[in-house]
């Protein structure tokens, strides 16, 4: 304050900023993107801890004795799925029966607003099978959930077949304190929002489904169970849940510390976690990990069955079984000594999982990147934006030097008007609606007019729509207010600089590798767009900064981290499945990217794009 | 203290005693008479309703004296009616000698889940009246430490249960006495007393040292005055709901700490009679715990001339088969207890198990192993039973190995079981911490009959209830409450109290819902571990529910102990009351290790405001020649250090 107070020093101050910001943006994006990938540089991150006393210190004894039975149970399973041709809800309801449970089933539908056709999904209707098993002495406050889904497509009943054993073990051990809920849900994702929102008594996605009739009181943690695979060599564990919630890390934890008692080789991301960190090949593996974490969260999407559970403050994982690493072998009774150990350990907790971090990136199991460490990569990037905006400011608050006499006549006509700036924002936001609503609303037009299937109308229309949005604006504005202004496109830069700050903050804030992503392509354009570039190169840079290519690049990066890369035509079928499956995961389960990127992120970037073309 | 010492001094001696004689001979009468220090005058003989194999009593039923039975199962005799006929005849006696008369029974019921539901009660009735402003100073099989408090407090009823576990309505049918989850107190104070706040805040603070419980936690936040739902059980027609005060703590754990206390107000202690198989160990291995003590006035005899005080003990366990068990489905009391009845409490005037087999009547479930030549019925919860009786203080009971342990043999897997009238549910809806819903879900499955149930939600002032919220429906249609009887909470200060009478439609499902907004606590108010939840008590819901068969209104009758709790007043319907799940609800909890950083960043913000504040406030602005930048002042440095002139 006191260095503002004085205006020669203020003045001096803005001087400095203004003259050398161009060479401080570029050492903050450059810095940013060095902090990030630094993350994942092993001596710069944190061994993970447990930090829940409840779990830590109490020693639990795994005796579950029976994977064998469980993988018969699984198999009978998988020969009455067979003969019924989708979820047997009979069988499975003498089976828990038969296990002590208090068994109830909860029926569902719900109509997809576009086929998806990378399940073949249109009409839903099935049917969810849970059995409660009450904890002796307990007054029905608490609960845990362990849940497998069964659906046509995946071959999960090894996985029901542990769930099975493990309610006639768990039945039979006293000392539970919790209820737990063992739930077989068909369909996975739809099945389980079914659930959720009937157990919550909620309905926020229009989802259709008979009222539950038992419960076991508030629902503490849950686990998801997947066993795709007939040999299993390793676990992985699924954490990113549905808009990039994240459990408490002491599951991680939890599910880290079996792992190493039991001797599982366990994995995140389908990763090991290797030991030669001061190695090239072992930081560029953990950067792949990390990296992997980022654009799986940044999708939004729910990862496992697990992810639809954090909305309702349950903290949930996956455990997946992967068949990757030929020499180990992995047998059903180990895992579900794992699995009793986990739950065995939730058992004794007091309080809800909250000692932990809920903000946290993993380069691997035994390593995490806490907010604190992450959020200066991003505060890097987002400064550039106030570093642009504040330059611009002074810029409009000085009086250019040069033009003077001519300036002299317009002074009253510099001042841009309000509508000039209005404008291009109402503009781009309603491009920015019509992307939202129009596919969807549009598919049946669509259909009947073009050769192609709804799922294709759906995304070629929002293609289409945001193409067509890039023709739009630069041809409004002129209509409106006459003439730009050199002031015109400044203050609209201004204005477009801080909402896109605000934007990016606020993503980055909830969804910290969306944020992230989103400023590493949008911070470049907005900072240094102007009308006065050349336009055919700017022109390029901008389309390819914009966000629907930041998701086309996505997809390759995903593909080259996942170790299966896709040539270009792939590439683009795949990206197109990615789109529906971004607003199909809206509208079933509530996932915001979709909203945010038509509503906001794109107009966003339109605005820029206006600039570029200020007349 | 000296009367209970030198009693307990007694009972040792007496148990002593009976044991030996138990060893030495099998005379019935010798043993029973044996005791002479401490049987009563008014203790009738056990001599003359003894019943003897051979002799074969009159076959009447008491329930419904008209039914003659003639099976090749003996009934039993309302013997009971034999002690109750010599007592008038007592009245002339002195005034020193002590009227008092306990009985202890024990109720086993093989449950369709395959669990074992085991209820104790144990019955004390003391002749007295503190009414007349009688000081009461001698003590004999009433508890001292009862006694005194009810007479200091001027207390008319009152009843406490500690429970742990939820009773599972839907598996194991109504238990004979219902308890919501950990503890509840309810008393009804004279209408003499005037500050019934303060008797009220005493008696909870005295009841959690007799109880070694957290009664004390008991204060106006979570007391209520319910107007309709808790009438008095015993004599007495004051109903004004000033004198009454109730309260919950669904949080309060239960163990043997409270168990302890407990056995120890009984005249036997654990020494003798069903007490003995009260080990806690076995106790808490089950699925369900629940302990209870009840005081009110009745009757002293069928004319209803006096009053006396009656004190019930009841203990109730389910016991879980499938995990004691490993399977095999096989109990008997020597499993479920590590224990088996080897006498009666000889201060007791009836001792006596009951197991329920009006399930088995041919043994085609269960094979009841010794068994009872005695059967009785009895018409529990709208239902006529039949049980097999074992009556301890008959010497033969206990056969020739002088221990009684029964023993059921499961042959089939039971049946469904019929389906109880009345059940309910309630949860919490919706997510995040801002607001929620409690759903409360009451279920009538009666097929052709309606019947007005009452329901008391008591919620805490830290749930703000939108009352206008408030619906209730029945199979889609609004159900409009008949009666309802809302207080709102104040902060801090007293509970949300909901009372309504809801007429419950034949076969249906009747919802109540109410929106709330969870408060933002004081940091000082949250529990040790806010992340856990708050609890909230669970609801109680009285009905009178129509029976199945004609109820016994006859209260003159001696009833077997469980079956006549609650008084009966019509035939065609019996009283039930259901507790509904406590709930557990998560409030906005701030990040308890914050304030610390809190701390240091406000410093740090006031630090540096006001510092520039106080900076720019004092600071007086004049116009200075504009010094020169560092470049050139560096530079003067260097040309004065040469002597060149400067710039």
């Amino acid at each position: 304050m006191g260095l503002l107070s004085d205006p020669n020093r203020r003045r001096a101050l803005t001087n400095l900023l203004t003259r050398l910001n161009t060479p401080i943006c570029l050492v903050c994006y450059v810095a940013g993107l060095a902090w990030f990938m630094g993350l994942a540089f092993e001596p710069f991150t944190l061994r993970t801890y447990m930090s829940e006393n409840a779990m830590g210190s109490t020693m639990v004894e795994e005796r579950f004795p029976a994977g064998e039975r469980a993988l018969a149970t699984g198999r009978e399973f998988a020969a009455h799925k067979r003969k019924a041709g989708g979820m047997p809800v009979d069988w499975l309801v003498k089976t828990m029966q038969a296990r002590g449970l208090e068994v109830y089933t909860q029926q569902f539908s719900r109509t997809l607003p576009f086929p998806d056709e990378n399940t073949e999904r249109y009409m839903v209707k099935g049917t969810n099978v849970y059995g409660i098993l009450r904890a002796p002495r307990a007054s029905r406050t608490e609960a845990l959930v362990l849940t497998a889904s069964c659906s046509e497509g995946n071959s999960n009943h090894q996985a029901v077949g542990l769930l099975l054993g493990l309610a006639q073990y768990f039945r039979n051990q006293v000392y539970w304190a919790k209820d737990i809920i063992f739930l077989v849900n068909e369909y996975d994702l739809i099945g389980m929002q079914a659930w959720l929102e009937g157990y919550h008594h909620t309905n926020i996605t229009g989802m259709d489904y008979t009222p539950l009739q038992g419960r076991g009181g508030s629902i503490q943690a849950a686990l998801s169970l997947e066993l795709n695979s007939d040999v299993i060599t390793s676990l992985d564990l699924v954490l990113e849940g549905l808009n990039g919630q994240l459990p408490n890390l002491d599951l991680a934890n939890l599910f880290y510390a079996f792992c190493q008692k039991i001797d599982i080789l366990c994995t995140i991301q389908g990763k090991l976690q290797r030991s030669d960190w001061d190695t090239p090949s072992g930081y560029t593996h953990a950067a792949q990990t990390m990296m992997l974490m980022v654009m799986k969260q940044a999708s939004g999407r729910s990862w496992g069955d697990h992810g639809l559970f954090l909305r309702y403050h349950i903290e949930a994982a996956t455990i997946k079984g992967i068949n990757s690493f030929r020499q180990y072998k992995t047998d059903a009774t180990t895992i579900g000594r794992l699995l009793e150990g986990m739950f065995r350990k939730l058992n004794n907790l007091l309080e809800r999982l909250h000692q932990s971090y809920f903000f946290y990136l993993m380069p691997s199991l035994s390593h995490f990147v806490s907010i604190g460490y992450y959020m200066p990569a991003f505060g890097l990037l987002a400064v550039i934006l106030l570093l642009k905006a504040l330059d611009l400011w002074v810029q409009l608050g000085t009086p250019p030097p040069g033009t003077e006499d001519g300036v002299a006549g317009v002074e009253p006509a510099s001042s841009p008007s309000v509508l000039s700036i209005l404008t291009p924002l109402v503009i781009s936001h309603m491009t920015g609606a019509a992307l939202y609503t129009l596919p969807i609303r549009s598919q049946e037009m669509a259909v009947e007019h073009f050769p192609v299937s709804e799922t294709e109308a759906v995304v070629l229309t929002a293609i289409a729509i945001y193409t067509a949005g890039l023709a739009l604006p630069h041809n409004t504005h002129k209509f409106l207010v006459g003439e730009g202004t050199e002031k015109g496109w400044k203050v609209l830069k201004l204005v477009a600089l801080l909402y896109l700050a605000v934007l990016l903050g606020c993503t980055a804030l909830i969804n910290f590798s969306l944020g992230f992503i989103l400023a590493v392509t949008l911070v470049p354009i907005a900072a240094f767009v102007t009308p006065h570039l050349p336009k055919v190169v700017s022109t390029t840079i901008m389309v390819l900064l914009s966000p629907g290519f930041t998701l086309l690049y996505c997809v390759f990066v995903y593909q080259e981290l996942q170790e299966a890369p896709v040539s270009l035509g792939e590439g683009w079928i795949l990206y197109l499945s990615v789109i529906s499956q971004g607003i199909l995961d809206h509208s079933l389960y509530g996932s915001l990217v979709y909203p945010l990127l038509a509503l906001f992120v794109y107009p966003c970037w339109l605005l820029f794009w206006n600039i570029l073309f200020w007349k | 203290m000296a009367p209970r010492s030198s009693i307990a001094f007694l009972l040792a001696f007496a148990a002593l005693c009976s044991l030996q004689l138990c060893e030495v001979s099998d005379d019935l009468d010798q043993t029973k008479s044996e005791p002479e220090p401490f049987t009563e005058p008014n203790q009738v003989p056990v001599d003359e309703k003894l019943e003897k194999p051979g002799e074969v009593p009159p076959i009447v039923s008491y329930s419904d004296p008209i039914e003659e039975s003639h099976d090749d199962k003996q009934w039993q005799a309302t013997e009971e009616e034999a002690i109750a006929k010599p007592e008038p005849d007592e009245e002339i006696a002195p005034l020193s000698t002590f009227k008092d008369d306990f009985k202890e029974e024990l109720v086993l019921r093989p449950l369709h889940s395959g669990d074992i539901y085991a209820s104790f009660q144990f019955r004390t009735l003391w002749d007295t009246d503190f009414l007349q402003g009688k000081r009461v100073s001698h003590y004999h099989l009433f508890p001292k430490s009862l006694g005194q408090v009810i007479s200091k407090f001027s207390v008319r009823e009152l009843h406490i249960s500690f429970t742990q576990g939820y009773w599972r309505t839907m598996q194991w049918g109504q238990p004979y006495l219902p308890s919501p989850p950990g503890a509840e107190l309810w008393v009804w104070f004279q209408d003499t007393v005037t500050d019934v706040d303060g008797a009220w805040k005493e008696l909870t603070n005295v009841l959690s040292g007799i109880f070694c419980a957290s009664l004390n936690f008991i204060d106006s936040t979570n007391t209520v005055h319910p107007s309709a739902s808790f009438k008095p059980l015993g004599l007495g027609n004051v109903t004004d709901p000033r004198f009454l005060r109730y309260a919950m703590l669904p949080r309060e754990i239960v163990c043997t700490e409270n168990l302890t206390p407990w056995k120890k107000l009984l005249p036997c202690g654990t020494k003798a009679g069903l007490a003995v198989l009260m080990k806690s160990e076995k106790l808490f291995h089950s699925s369900f715990h629940s302990e209870a003590v009840h005081i009110r006035p009745v009757c002293q005899d069928v004319d209803c001339k006096a009053p006396s005080w009656e004190l019930r003990q009841t203990l109730n366990v389910v016991f879980d088969v499938h995990t004691s068990g490993q399977g095999k489905k096989e109990w008997s009391l020597f499993k479920m207890f590590s224990r088996t009845l080897t006498e009666a409490c000889p201060l007791a005037s009836s001792s006596k198990v009951y197991v329920d087999v009006t399930d088995n009547p041919q043994g085609e479930l269960f094979e009841l192993l010794p068994a009872s030549p005695l059967l009785t019925q009895a018409v529990v919860l709208g239902d006529r039973r039949t049980y097999s009786v074992y009556d301890l203080t008959n010497k033969d009971t206990f056969g020739s190995t002088r221990s009684l342990n029964l023993l059921v043999r499961w042959k089939a897997d039971s049946g469904e079981m019929v389906r109880p009238l009345l059940h309910s549910e309630r949860y919490v809806a919706g997510f995040g911490l801002q607001t929620g819903e409690i759903h409360t879900l009451i279920y009538n499955y009666h097929p052709y009959r309606a019947f007005p149930v009452l329901l008391l939600e008591t919620v805490p002032w830290y749930l703000r209830l939108y009352i206008h919220t408030l619906t209730v429906t029945s199979k889609n249609k609004e159900n409009k409450p008949s009666y309802i009887h809302y207080q709102p909470s104040k902060d801090r200060l007293r509970p949300h109290l909901l009372e309504m009478m809801v007429q419950l439609p034949p076969n249906s499902v009747t919802e109540v819902t109410v929106q709330f907004e969870r408060a933002l606590l004081k940091w000082t108010e949250y529990t040790p571990d806010p992340n856990h939840g708050f609890y909230v008590g669970s609801s109680v819901i009285s009905a009178l529910v129509p029976s199945m068969v004609a109820m016994d209104t006859n209260n003159t009758q001696e009833q077997p102990l469980f079956s006549s709790f609650f008084p009966c007043k019509e035939e065609s319907s019996y009283f039930v009351r259901i507790y509904t799940e406590p709930l557990l609800v998560n409030l906005p909890t701030p990040d308890f290790s914050m304030p610390y950083n809190v701390i240091c960043l406000t410093c740090t913000v006031v630090a540096v405001g006001y510092g520039s504040f106080y900076n720019l406030l004092t600071r007086t602005f004049q116009v200075e020649e504009p010094s020169p930048g560092l470049a050139k002042r560096l530079a003067n440095v260097i040309r004065r250090w040469r002597g060149v002139p400067e710039l």
